[in-house]
């Protein structure tokens, strides 16, 4: 039989890049293509990486042309911080469009697309559960950007779905993400010597260590799951708990009227970005139930705790050594090693 | 990272904040702090506590009163130090969105009423949840229509119990709604406030505004009722509709009863 080709969406974020390094280290995949506008962040040794933007005859293109039989779009941006909600539309809402547009093409080799999409999709609500299950939708309508692009690319996927049972469907809702090598929001907030709260709420969280994420897209990769999974470390715990175990004092400097107004001064002087849809969560909290993707097989390596005290650790690390990347993608180099016949391949 | 596959996860937690929000801590503390005033000022005496299980999840019904409910926290602190097992009190989501009374209601055992909720705390984890199912318009009652009460929702606790496959055990609350009546309410503050009501308490008039926190000392009674069963399946995607209407009116009019007998046995609001 012959092996996975697989197109990684977004090779130039951590979870594109993680993901292609783990899936070189899996002999049943002959061929890896990655696709960003940057350049990959993390040494990879057989994936090519090809600087494009998700434009639908580009991807239609390279789909066709590399017969690829898994995409794994990682590339959804859940961040509303790193770009504009024009640029995030752009990138979310279109890039997946013509991505599924892509898959579905009539000779299509395309058998199994997964997504990885964000927790962010259930909102945060006084209203809501204290768990989201996959099949639950959210309480009030969404409210921010990245919520209503996130809604929309999964509109979109039930479609592809439905038009195309051929090919499984697999969309993975991941928790806040906590690691060595992930900057987020809440990353950077707890970076802070004091960490911003809103007065008179500790709400509960839950994360998903980054290692988690990696393992679990392989997971569903290599078990050809479809269906819509939560991802999340097991329990949650106080926002000023988290804060604790990082060893930094929680500051209720936000006030819990005029929230927002009070925030857009922080991120202006750049002290901290802290987008609406990460204060309804530092409000409300927000639970989702992981055990559809255990029942699967999946075996978590963190709890929610777990995640935090990881992150805690690597902060404490990067405090006394910095946390310089020494890995930078040079093309020539990395083509060589790829193509130049002077490279021995196989050395056996 | 070598690690066996069904080791335990390392969960490296500082505080005891479950997933509901509750801190066995606080909780104690909270216990602490009301007894005194639910030994010597409420005098709080129960009948048949013995019939609420002392394991296995259980969903328990009560009547609900005064402005600020005073029967919810006494029926949590007689359960919790005489069967020493936890209750958790269900209530309305608005309490979520109120800045420091939200959460230390949810550190002293307080949770949202939606039905997920209620389904994981009696099902899978089989503990004892406390409900009221007349809402809002239980403590929202003047003084004139004391002791009658309101509708039941739309039947939903029973339904909760048949899907979760536990009993319910009624309790009728008696010295509540003296604690802290309410003469008149006024609506167009409440609908300024988004408020469910907004009254105006005995407790206000005389002791003022912040005196209006003051509960009167009414003797309270709790009665616990004999468990209803239900002999359907658990877990099933619908209940008949008729059933759980009958079954929630059933449970009404025997709270309702068994309160007009304990008003017929009370001699004194304040000595019972």
């Amino acid at each position: 039989m012959p092996g996975k080709r697989v197109l990684v969406t977004g090779l130039g974020t951590f979870w594109g890049g993680r993901v292609a390094q783990a899936l070189e280290r899996d002999p049943n995949v002959e061929m890896i293509v990655g696709l960003d506008t940057d350049a990959p962040k993390v040494q990879l040794e057989r994936t090519e990486y090809v600087r494009a933007d998700q434009s639908y005859s580009i991807l239609n293109r390279i789909v066709r042309a590399t017969q690829v039989d898994t995409i794994l779009h990682t590339f959804l941006v859940v961040d509303s911080t790193r770009m504009s909600g024009r640029e995030l539309h752009e990138v979310n809402v279109i890039g997946t469009m013509n991505l599924l547009a892509a898959a579905a093409a009539a000779d299509s080799s395309v058998r199994h697309i997964v997504v990885k999409s964000s927790t962010l999709i259930y909102g945060a609500s006084y209203q809501d559960p204290a768990w989201f299950r996959e099949e639950m939708s959210r309480v009030g309508p969404p409210k921010t950007r990245v919520e209503r692009s996130l809604l929309e690319v999964e509109g979109y996927l039930r479609d592809f779905a439905e038009d195309n049972p051929h090919v499984s469907v697999t969309l993975l809702r991941f928790a806040n993400v906590l690691g060595t090598d992930i900057r987020t929001p809440i990353s950077k907030a707890l970076s802070m010597p004091f960490t911003p709260g809103i007065l008179g709420f500790d709400p509960l969280l839950q994360f998903v260590q980054e290692d988690d994420v990696v393992r679990s897209i392989e997971f569903v990769t290599n078990a050809q799951l479809s269906g819509i999974y939560n991802v999340s470390g097991d329990g949650k715990l106080p926002w000023s708990e988290v804060v604790a175990i990082c060893g930094k004092r929680l500051a209720p400097i936000l006030p819990p009227v005029l929230t927002a107004a009070a925030a857009s001064p922080l991120s202006q002087l750049n002290v901290v970005d802290l987008p609406p849809e990460l204060l309804d969560l530092l409000r409300y909290g927000r639970g989702v139930d992981n055990r559809r993707l255990k029942r699967a097989g999946f075996k978590f390596r963190y709890t929610s705790a777990g995640a935090v005290e990881s992150f805690a650790q690597v902060s404490r690390l990067n405090t006394t050594i910095g946390d310089e990347r020494t890995y930078k993608y040079e093309r020539d180099v990395e083509n060589f090693f790829r193509h130049s016949p002077a490279v021995v391949r196989n050395p056996e | 990272m070598a690690r066996l596959e069904d080791e335990p996860l390392d969960d490296p937690r500082l505080g005891d904040v479950d997933e509901w929000g509750r801190s066995e801590r606080i909780r104690e503390l909270a216990r602490r702090l009301y007894d005194p005033m639910y030994r010597q000022w409420f005098r709080a005496e129960w009948e048949g506590l013995e019939k609420i299980p002392t394991e296995g999840g259980a969903l328990l019904v009560a009547n609900h009163a005064a402005a600020i409910p005073s029967d919810a926290p006494a029926i949590m602190h007689g359960i919790e130090t005489e069967l020493h097992r936890p209750v958790y009190g269900l209530a309305d989501h608005l309490f979520k969105s109120l800045p420091v009374v939200g959460t230390m209601w949810a550190r002293a055992g307080g949770v949202a009423a939606h039905p997920e909720n209620a389904y994981r705390l009696l099902r899978e984890q089989q503990q004892l949840v406390l409900v009221f199912p007349e809402g809002g318009k239980g403590p929202g009652k003047t003084y004139a229509e004391r002791y009658r009460l309101r509708r039941f929702g739309r039947g939903g606790f029973v339904e909760i119990a048949m899907r979760a496959g536990v009993p319910i055990v009624p309790i009728a609350v008696v010295g509540a709604e003296e604690s802290m009546p309410i003469l008149f309410k006024i609506p167009a503050v409440s609908r300024l406030l988004g408020l469910p009501y907004f009254p105006i308490t005995a407790n206000q008039l005389l002791f003022g505004p912040l005196g209006g926190l003051l509960y009167f000392p009414a003797k309270f009674k709790l009665k616990v009722l004999d468990p209803v069963s239900f002999d359907v399946a658990p877990d099933q995607e619908r209940y008949s509709k008729s059933r759980i209407m009958d079954e929630a009116e059933a449970i009404r009019v025997q709270l309702q009863e068994t309160l007009f007998d304990m008003l017929r046995a009370r001699r004194s609001i304040w000595f019972g």
